[in-house]
This record gives C-alpha cells, sequence and structure tokens, in this order.
C-alpha cells in the first residue's frame, strides 16, 4: 500500500508529465486561457489516462515484450513483437477516446457540450501515450502498479494547466511588454513554474 | 490553338501537378518558407512543443530529431493526400494515427539500427512523433484537402521549421550549458581559467522553456504583426 501511495505522490510531484517532461504542452497551451475549460480538459485527461496505461500495460505484458507470448505456447518464447508498439498503444488509445466521447455523450450531455473539441483531441495529447511509453520503460509488477502512475501522471498534469489558466486569467491586468505577450510570456511563466517544481527532486521516496 | 493541346498531354505522373504548374511556382515556394517564420508551427501556430523542449539539451539529439520529423512529415503528408478521398470522415483520426504510427516505426527501426546511441538519447521522444501536434495539425488542416505536390511541400516546409527552432534552442544550450557544438569543446581552455564557467542551469529543462519564451519575444519585436492582443 505504502509503494503505491509512494508512486502515486512521485508521478505527480516529481515527475511531473509538465514540468519534468513538457508532455501534453500543445493543449496546455492552447486551452488554458480559462481556468473553466482547463478543469474539463484536465479531468479528461485523468480519466483517459488511468484506463489506457494498465490496459496497454496488459497489452505489453501478454503480447508485446520479448518473450511475452510463452502463455500461448513455450516455442513461441522467441518471438519479441515489441516493435509493434507504438502502433497498438496508440490504437488502444484512440479507440478508448472514442469510447469515452460516446458514454460521455450518451450519459453527461451537459459535459459533451464543455469538452466539446477537447475529448477527440485527448488521443494526440502526448501525454497520454508518453504515459503508456513511460510504463513501458519502466517495468511496473502488476496492472495496480501501472493503474496507480496513470492516475497519478494525470492528477499533475490537471494541476499544471489548473495552476496556468489562473495564472493566465489575472496576468490580462499586467503590463507585459507587446511582443511577449500570450505565448511568449506563458512561456515564461512555465519555465519558473518548472524550475519551482524541480524542487521536489530531492525528495527521495 | 492546335499546337497548344499537342503538348498539354497529361503528365505521367498524374498527381505531381494538374495544371502543370511549375514545380517551384511562388505559391509552392511560399508553402516551404511560410513556416521557417511567419507562420513557424512552434513559436506562431503553437504546434509541437513537446518534443522541442525535452531533446534540445544537444545539438546531436536535436538535429537527427529534426530529420526524423521531415521525414515522418513528408511520407505521411503524401500518403494522406493520396488517400483523402477515400477515408471516411468520421474515422480519419484513427486512420490518420496509423498512417503516421507506421512511419514513425519506421524511423525508429532505422535509428536503431544505424545509429544506437542517439536513439537511446532520444528515449521516447521518437515514438511522441505520433502525438506529436504538427503532424497531425498538418494533416488535418492542409494535407485532406489538397493535392500530392502541395502538401509533400507543406509537410517538408513546416517540419523544416520545427527543426528550425529546435536546433537555434539546442545551438545556445549547449553552448551556454556545457561549452560544446555537436560535442566538441568550443569555448577554450584558457577562459575557464580566467574565470568564466558553465551555465549549468541551461542544461535544465526550464531553461528550455525560457529560451523558446525569448526566441518569441525576439521574433514578435521584428515582425509586428503576430503580436497578440492581450
Amino acid at each position: 500500500m505504502e509503494a503505491y501511495l509512494n508512486l502515486f505522490v512521485k508521478s505527480i510531484f516529481i515527475e511531473n508529465m509538465i514540468f519534468a517532461y513538457f508532455l501534453g504542452m500543445c493543449s496546455y497551451l492552447a486551452v488554458s486561457k480559462t481556468v473553466k475549460t482547463a478543469v474539463g480538459l484536465g479531468f479528461a485527461v485523468i480519466f483517459v489516462l488511468a484506463i489506457t496505461v494498465p490496459i496497454n500495460f496488459l497489452l505489453d505484458t501478454y503480447l508485446l515484450r520479448p518473450g511475452a507470448l510463452q502463455w500461448l505456447d513455450p516455442s513461441y518464447t522467441e518471438i519479441d513483437l515489441s516493435f509493434l508498439s507504438f502502433i497498438m498503444f496508440i490504437a488502444v488509445i484512440a479507440s478508448m477516446v472514442q469510447l469515452v466521447e460516446m458514454i460521455v455523450e450518451k450519459f453527461a450531455p451537459a459535459l459533451y457540450g464543455a469538452l466539446g473539441i477537447f475529448l477527440p483531441l485527448i488521443a494526440v495529447n502526448c501525454a497520454i501515450l508518453g504515459g503508456s511509453l513511460f510504463m513501458q520503460q519502466k517495468d511496473f509488477s502488476g496492472v495496480t502498479e501501472s493503474a496507480v502512475y496513470g492516475l497519478g501522471s494525470g492528477v499533475g498534469w490537471l494541476m499544471a494547466i489548473l495552476a496556468i489558466a489562473a495564472i493566465r486569467e489575472k496576468i490580462i491586468y499586467s503590463n507585459v511588454p507587446a511582443p511577449l505577450r500570450g505565448l511568449g510570456i506563458t512561456f515564461i511563466i512555465t519555465g519558473l513554474m518548472a524550475l519551482g517544481f524541480m524542487s521536489f527532486m530531492g525528495i527521495k521516496l | 490553338m492546335a499546337d497548344k493541346k499537342a503538348t498539354s498531354k497529361k503528365p505521367i505522373l498524374f498527381f505531381l501537378n494538374k495544371e502543370s504548374e511549375p514545380l517551384l511556382s511562388k505559391k509552392n515556394r511560399a508553402l516551404l518558407t511560410d513556416p521557417l517564420d511567419d507562420n513557424n508551427p512552434i513559436t506562431v501556430q503553437v504546434l509541437g512543443i513537446c518534443s522541442a523542449l525535452a531533446i534540445t539539451v544537444q545539438l546531436k539529439p536535436a538535429l537527427v530529431m529534426s530529420l526524423s520529423v521531415v521525414a515522418v512529415m513528408g511520407a505521411s503528408n503524401v500518403i494522406i493526400s493520396l488517400l483523402r478521398n477515400l477515408i471516411p470522415n468520421r474515422i480519419r483520426i484513427i486512420v490518420q494515427l496509423v498512417v503516421v504510427a507506421s512511419m514513425v516505426i519506421l524511423v525508429d527501426q532505422i535509428l536503431r539500427a544505424y545509429a544506437y546511441d542517439v536513439s537511446k538519447q532520444l528515449s521516447i521522444f521518437i515514438g511522441l512523433i505520433i502525438t506529436n501536434c504538427i503532424v497531425m495539425g498538418r494533416l488535418e488542416a492542409f494535407a485532406l484537402g489538397n493535392g500530392v505536390w502541395k502538401s509533400f511541400l507543406d509537410g517538408i516546409g513546416n517540419a523544416a521549421g520545427y527543426g528550425f527552432i529546435l536546433i537555434i534552442v539546442a545551438f545556445f544550450r549547449e553552448l551556454f550549458g556545457s561549452g560544446k557544438l555537436f560535442g566538441l569543446q568550443i569555448i577554450p581552455e584558457s577562459f575557464y581559467e580566467m574565470g568564466y564557467e558553465n551555465n549549468g542551469l541551461m542544461l535544465l529543462s526550464p531553461m528550455a522553456l525560457i529560451t523558446v519564451g525569448i526566441f518569441i519575444w525576439i521574433q514578435r519585436a521584428r515582425n509586428r504583426k503576430l503580436i497578440e492582443k492581450n
């Protein structure tokens, strides 16, 4: 239990998707103009990450990894399908996003209206594929561990986009040099926030 | 008139240019050069930031990454443009992802075979070309509605604009961060003896963001029409 909690905290703060790896920056910059849409997208990302990382973990363990097909027949030990992992992962992600979209449309039409175009765009959010690829590198021992990692990364992403959206809502009132307005100042603020987040690196979990 | 009809026979590669426009007409050249400045994918269209920041500590991986993106974008733009009338609208995203993913797998395998150390350094970021917003964005915005040759130029142009920023950022980060370029010592020993120090901060990830921010500042100060309203 403690190990899961450690992994959770680690994936939120120390290995924050945005501040440590810059994953999902495109939507982070494009959708952070108001807090409301930022929160909506953040929750959608958490949801999709928490589902796709464990599914891709199972896929990796029982299909793609070198020797993963052993459970079918001992003679398959030699087979290494890991070169297929990009295409398999992205297929799982795209279909899960489509599924989530249909479920949300059916059961929560108000949320569907609010999320609008962002939902399909999650399929091409680097944070989602990045989560699966990091999972593959990290050699997790079980499904729960990978699910905790996915959830934690999502929460970290939500936190980051929430913070920048709140700052951007307020920065309209300050006197930013004209060429730096909009994108430029957002980059610099994110850089400063990332510097702050580096202080978490010293924590050993 | 009869002469004209005789000369305007079908080009051999029918998809190359239907109106027998010169291959590098002014409009086509604009497709190549616009993304370098006025319509730069990173600093103006805000596409493909993720990888641009993470792999710019040194010049070599940045260069390899740019070349990979050029290859992937050129090839996938051509393929999608060829298929553009066959793809049902509802499932186009999945089709695009599959095409891009296959191209990326090719690039990844080639890098692993011929440049293993760089491929290790780029780790997951080669895979992340699949979800690089530039590739998807240009497929959606351009290749789905334009001919093959134009899409090819657009793909190459945008990838070059992306690589341009990548290389500039990597140049400054490697020069000031470790005093080297492509791994070769540039700042002479005598500077260090006089008390010059490498700026370790440049090697940390946040400085990538700040460098790009400053680059945007300079670009927009020179090119006033890019300034945002608030």
